[in-house]
Formats: structure tokens, C-alpha cells, sequence
């Protein structure tokens, strides 16, 4: 049982024998990295919530704001106004619309859930009436294309003569504008959480402390936890941009180089504001409401889902100057456009500057114990 | 023989509030083992965090092998084993990974296999941190601070909350390094703990040593070597001062009702006793006798058990 009767073999700490292992200067760093890795890999939320997560939001969103194929106008025509039917189907853009011909009461069920875009309704003396929600940017479209469409039909000609030309070419669809949107806030996401959270919780452990109380170097802790950023960045990036030629078609118009170069900035930036959210919370729960509260504005704000061209032109400086919209700005910049990195400057000088100040902040707080 | 540990006037006030460490001196020989006892809250997580340098002390001097924390903590932390008192290490490594870990942080590491070998971790090497009982966890924080090779080894209770079995391993492996030459600082609130391993022991109470000697000289210190408890139907109040007056007793305490005497020769105190007693009409209900222990050292210099809190 006891340990003595085993007779250990310890070494005399004055005569080191000739086998006594050495360590270089780096490995340490190599020995936090690895473990690292190792742990990220071991957890299975960590695989889900950075990897498939991303691609299952892609996919989601992808397919729900598609381009809708022709014929994609639905229309519900109530009993009476049977009149507008064949009309439409006299009409030479009547294969852009789906009519179904129902009574008054379940077209206006259908209408309300959106099923159908525009009901017509028989008004009096052979008149239609149109019934839409201004509020629906393709309700609107669906009324005035149905009107269009009749009107024509019913032998209205147009005093100049226009001809329209489709474009759905990948780079200009929704897609396209979501991926570059998603692999911001998933970099954003990652770092938050990857260095924020994984820092509390190890000084919650007390794990901090107890590798303060080695001669580990500081300063190569929180280089293996950059590093072991950096590395997932390349599978997250590598992943989405994958998935996106794959089952999307996305065209990536940018060098390979420049993309993972702006995205390891946007990693490192994130890491940086990671760093500070947790540079003195004691506990796991504190930091995760911080580290909400830090996001939740860039959620919103940075165009990830759409367009900040949305908000009031007078705020858009501020909104420029949150490290999200420069990270997608420029990844947009650079997947759908191919600008070079060299002309989006002042969007890595945004990410720097807020990178920069939070890690030299975060060095300044930091507290190991 | 040289020192090892020693700290002069150790002071530490939290916000300018909390007084945790009021005034402490030690010093600890090479190759001692050296407890510090106490109850919770006596200060004794302060003092050895302020002695292996993760806390500043307000006031004092510290100094260890004699270097100090602010002139050379890169080249001291290289000889010292630290295991803290709760470190939750991380559940998804292995416990070799783990050890491997902390051995890349150190220039002269001693090899995994013999430290894994030595704290009976060998069978579990492979398993992961998460899936190890409570005595397998605590060996493998010791082993994170014996596979540097240690010149001083600080834990602070070590033991707590591990079954009768897990501690006896501990003891043994704390005993072999202190043997090969090694200078152990421990705390703990375990009297047999500090009886058993502790070549001297100070016993620390609101932030200050109250005693200070090995624990046999604190015992005989504590005037007797044995102790007779017992217990007296009907009421015996006032009865201090007989008992105090019986032969070879050093001094006497009341407990809950239980009387407890500190005496040197209980063959001379007990009869006398016995015939006390039914002079004073009373019925015995109880009587023991034991040898003193630590905390029978204890009790006498506070007035309190080491485990109220």
C-alpha cells in the first residue's frame, strides 16, 4: 500500500542523470497549445457551436431568402372576380404568377399568413379591388406587377416601349451577402467566447493561479490562446466559404491570402476585446452577461443579416467604427468584390485600433488569481 | 542547517478592512516538515499564497532559500511545488497530458512515467482528469508540483474531504519526498494529520502563531500528557476548584457538560477522583481517559475546537 515499500526511484536533484529531460524555451508554448487544442477538441459543443452551427444558419437562411423562381407571385383571386383570372392568364407575364381562385374568407386567411402576396377582390361594376400591406416589400411588388399584368391584358399600351433584363447572378444575392455577415459574427462569436469565457473559467478553476505559481511565461499563455485561435479560424473560414461554393454557388472573388489575413485580424480583434470583457470577472456568469452586452450592439448593428445601410445615415460613422462592420465590411469588400486588402485600410486600422487598445487595457487589468 | 522558509512581521489587510494575517513570524529548516494548523479562516490560505508569492503581503519580509519574491520570482519558481488548496484542473486532458503540461513549464522536469509511477497514478495515466476520484485528483495535483523536482513542497490541505485511505497515501508520498531531502510546508485543520507528518507545527488563530514547537512539546507544553473526561449526574457547579485540587492534575475545562482534566499520573488522579464525587453526592455517568493530542492544544490555548467554524 504504501508508497515506501515501492522503493521510488528518485533522482538526486545535485547528480542529474544523463537521461534528464530538458525543456527549450517554447515548450511551454507548445505544451498550452497542444492541451488546448486538445480540449477544444474533446468538447463536443465547442465542434457544434463553432463549426456546424455557422453552416446549419447558413443553410437555414440560405434557403428561406432564396431567389424565388418564376412564377413566384402568389395570388388569391375571391369568388367573383374570376374575370381577373383570365386576364392574367392572357397577360405575357403570366407565368410570374401562382393564382388560386377561393372564396373571401380563406383568401383573406391565406393573405394574412402570407401565403398569398396580393388578393383580388370583385369590387362593384366589374372593378377590382386590390388587397395588399404596404408594410411588404413583396406585397407591394405583387400588387403593382398584378396590376401591370391586367392592365395590359386588357389592352393598355405603354407609350415608351422598355425591355426588362433578369439578374441573379451569384455575388448579388442574398447568400452572398449572408455568408460574409455570418463568418464576421461567427469570428466575433469565437473570440469572445474562446478567450473571454475560457479565461474566467480558468480562474474561476483557479487554474490561473495554479499556472501563475509555475515559471510558465505569461506572456506564452496567452499566445497558445491566440494561436489556438487563429488555427479554428482557418477551419471556420475554410468551412463557411466551402459550404457556400458548394451548395450555394458563391464565387469567391478575392485572394484566398487576403481573406484568412483579414479574418485573422478579425479573430485577433476579438481575442483583444475577449481579453479585457474578462480581465476581473471572478465568475463564469458575470462574464457571459458581459460579454452579451459587448456583442448584442454589434449583432444588430454591424450588418451580419442586413444591410446598417438600413439605419439613419447620421449614425452610420458610429456604426463604421464598431470592429464587427469593419470585419465585414472588408470580408465583403473581399469575397464578393475582390478588393485588394491595400484599399481597405481604414477598416483593419478600425480593427487594429480596437484590438490594440483592449489587449493593452486587458494587460493593464489582468488578474491572474 | 539552512533556512528554507522564513517570514518576519507577515502582515496582510484586505480593503483596508479584513485583518487575515496580524503579525507572523516562521522559519522553516531544509528538510523539515512544517504544518500550519488552525481553524478555518485563521489566516493559514493567506499566509502560504503570501509564501509561495501569488499574494503580496501588505507588510513583512518573506524570503525563501534566501531570495525574495520581487528580485527573483522566474529562478524560485523553478524549485517550488505549489498544490493550491481547490484547483479544478482541466477534466478533458489526461492525467499524463496533464503532468506533461506543468513538466514543459519547468528547464529540468523529472521524467512523467516516474512521477506517475511514485503517486500510484500509472493505472490512470490515460484517463481523463474528469473521470478520477477525489484521492486520485489530489495525488495528481501533487504530482503537478513533484514533477519539477522540487527543493520545497507547499500544500495546502492537501487532505481535505478524502477518505481515510486516500489520505494514508498522501501522508506516504509527502514522507518519501521530505525523506529524499525535500522541505514540506503544509496546512491543515486535521489534528492527526499535523501529529503525524509534521516535525513542528505552528498553530495559528485570527492571523497570528499562538504556539510554535513539535508536536510532542506542545503536548508535554500543555502541562499533562493525558486526559480523564467525565461526566457527573446532578448538578456539580462550583466543582472546578475540587477538581483543580485532585493530585496531578494540571488543569481542568469544561465541555458541554463533559469535565475534562489535563493530568500527569491518572493512577494517583482517578481514585481521588472516584472519592470526590460520592463526597459530593453526585453519580458518575462517564469516565475516559485518553492521551492529550493536538487538539486538546489547541482547545486550551483558544477556548474552541479546530473544526468550528
Amino acid at each position: 500500500m504504501s508508497v515506501a515499500q515501492q522503493t521510488p526511484v528518485r533522482t538526486q536533484p545535485a547528480t542529474p542523470p544523463p537521461t534528464q529531460r530538458r525543456n527549450g524555451r517554447w515548450a511551454g508554448y507548445s505544451h498550452l497549445l497542444m492541451a488546448r487544442m486538445l480540449e477544444l477538441k474533446r468538447e463536443p459543443e465547442v465542434v457544434f457551436w463553432v463549426f456546424i452551427f455557422p453552416l446549419l444558419l447558413a443553410l437555414g437562411l440560405g434557403i428561406a431568402f432564396r431567389n424565388k423562381p418564376e412564377g413566384a407571385v402568389s395570388v388569391a383571386i375571391v369568388q367573383g372576380a374570376e374575370s381577373a383570372q383570365t386576364l392574367l392568364q392572357k397577360s405575357p407575364q403570366a407565368n410570374q404568377f401562382k393564382v388560386q381562385v377561393l372564396d373571401a374568407e380563406a383568401a383573406h386567411q391565406g393573405f394574412r399568413l402570407g401565403k398569398f402576396d396580393v388578393a383580388i377582390e370583385p369590387g362593384p361594376n366589374g372593378t377590382f379591388t386590390y388587397r395588399y400591406d404596404p408594410a411588404r416589400p413583396e406585397s407591394v411588388l405583387a400588387r403593382a406587377e398584378v396590376n401591370d399584368a391586367l392592365q395590359s391584358a386588357a389592352g393598355r399600351t405603354d407609350p415608351v416601349p422598355t425591355k426588362p433584363v433578369s439578374s441573379s447572378e451569384p455575388g448579388s444575392r442574398y447568400i452572398d451577402f449572408l455568408i460574409p455577415g455570418l463568418l464576421g459574427m461567427n469570428l466575433m462569436n469565437s473570440g469572445m467566447w474562446g478567450i473571454g469565457f475560457a479565461l474566467v473559467d480558468m480562474r474561476q478553476r483557479k487554474l490561473l493561479k495554479r499556472f501563475v505559481g509555475t515559471p510558465m511565461r505569461r506572456g506564452d499563455f496567452l499566445l497558445a490562446l491566440a494561436s489556438s485561435r487563429l488555427i479554428l479560424m482557418i477551419i471556420e473560414v475554410g468551412l463557411l466559404l466551402a459550404f457556400g461554393a458548394l451548395f450555394f454557388h458563391m464565387r469567391v472573388m478575392g485572394s484566398i491570402a487576403g481573406i484568412a489575413l483579414i479574418a485573422g485580424m478579425g479573430s485577433l480583434t476579438f481575442g483583444g476585446v475577449g481579453l479585457l470583457t474578462a480581465s476581473r470577472a471572478q465568475k463564469i456568469e458575470s462574464v457571459s452577461g458581459l460579454i452579451n452586452l459587448v456583442m448584442m450592439p454589434m449583432w444588430i448593428f454591424s450588418g451580419v443579416f442586413f444591410s446598417y445601410e438600413r439605419f439613419p445615415a447620421i449614425i452610420h460613422p458610429l456604426i463604421k467604427a464598431l470592429p464587427l462592420t469593419a470585419l465585414n465590411d472588408a470580408l465583403r469588400a473581399s469575397i464578393l468584390e475582390g478588393t485588394p486588402i491595400l484599399h481597405q485600410w481604414p477598416r483593419l486600422l478600425v480593427m487594429i485600433v480596437w484590438g490594440g487598445v483592449s489587449f493593452v487595457l486587458a494587460l493593464k487589468w489582468f488578474r491572474w488569481t | 542547517m539552512p533556512t528554507a522558509i522564513e517570514c518576519r512581521d507577515l502582515r496582510k489587510t484586505y480593503d483596508d478592512k479584513v485583518e487575515a494575517v496580524r503579525g507572523l513570524n516562521l522559519e522553516i529548516q531544509a528538510g523539515e516538515c512544517f504544518g500550519l494548523l488552525g481553524p478555518n479562516g485563521a489566516g493559514k490560505t493567506t499566509t502560504i499564497e503570501i509564501l509561495e508569492g501569488l499574494l503580496a503581503p501588505t507588510s513583512g519580509m518573506v524570503s525563501i532559500l534566501g531570495h525574495r519574491w520581487d528580485e527573483n520570482e522566474r529562478e524560485m519558481r523553478e524549485w517550488l511545488g505549489i498544490s493550491l488548496q481547490e484547483t479544478r484542473l482541466s477534466e478533458k486532458l489526461s492525467v499524463r497530458e496533464t503532468i506533461d503540461l506543468f513538466a514543459s513549464f519547468y528547464r529540468e522536469p523529472r521524467s512523467t512515467d516516474e512521477v506517475l509511477e511514485e503517486l500510484q497514478l500509472t493505472e490512470k495515466a490515460d484517463s481523463w482528469v474528469g473521470k478520477l476520484s477525489g484521492g486520485q485528483r489530489q495525488r495528481l495535483a501533487v504530482a503537478t508540483a513533484l514533477v519539477c523536482n522540487p527543493k520545497i513542497l507547499f500544500l495546502d490541505e492537501p487532505t481535505t474531504g478524502l477518505d481515510p485511505q486516500s489520505r494514508r497515501q498522501l501522508w506516504d508520498i509527502i514522507r518519501v519526498f521530505q525523506r529524499n531531502g525535500g522541505t514540506v510546508l503544509l496546512t491543515t485543520h486535521y489534528m492527526d494529520e499535523a501529529e503525524r507528518l509534521c516535525d513542528r507545527l505552528a498553530i495559528i488563530d485570527h492571523g497570528q502563531v499562538i504556539a510554535q514547537g513539535s508536536p510532542p512539546d506542545l503536548i508535554t507544553r500543555l502541562g499533562g500528557h493525558h486526559v480523564v473526561e467525565f461526566l457527573v449526574d446532578g448538578n456539580s457547579g462550583g466543582a472546578q476548584d475540587v477538581w483543580r485540587t485532585l493530585p496531578s492534575v494540571e488543569s481542568v475545562r469544561e465541555d458541554d457538560g463533559l469535565i475534562a482534566l489535563n493530568v500527569k499520573q491518572p493512577h494517583l488522579t482517578i481514585p481521588a477522583l472516584l472519592e470526590a464525587i460520592e463526597r459530593q453526592g453526585g453519580k458518575l455517568q462517564h469516565l475516559t481517559t485518553r492521551q492529550a493530542s493536538l487538539e486538546d492544544v489547541f482547545v486550551r490555548l483558544t477556548g474552541r475546537h479546530l473544526r468550528e467554524d
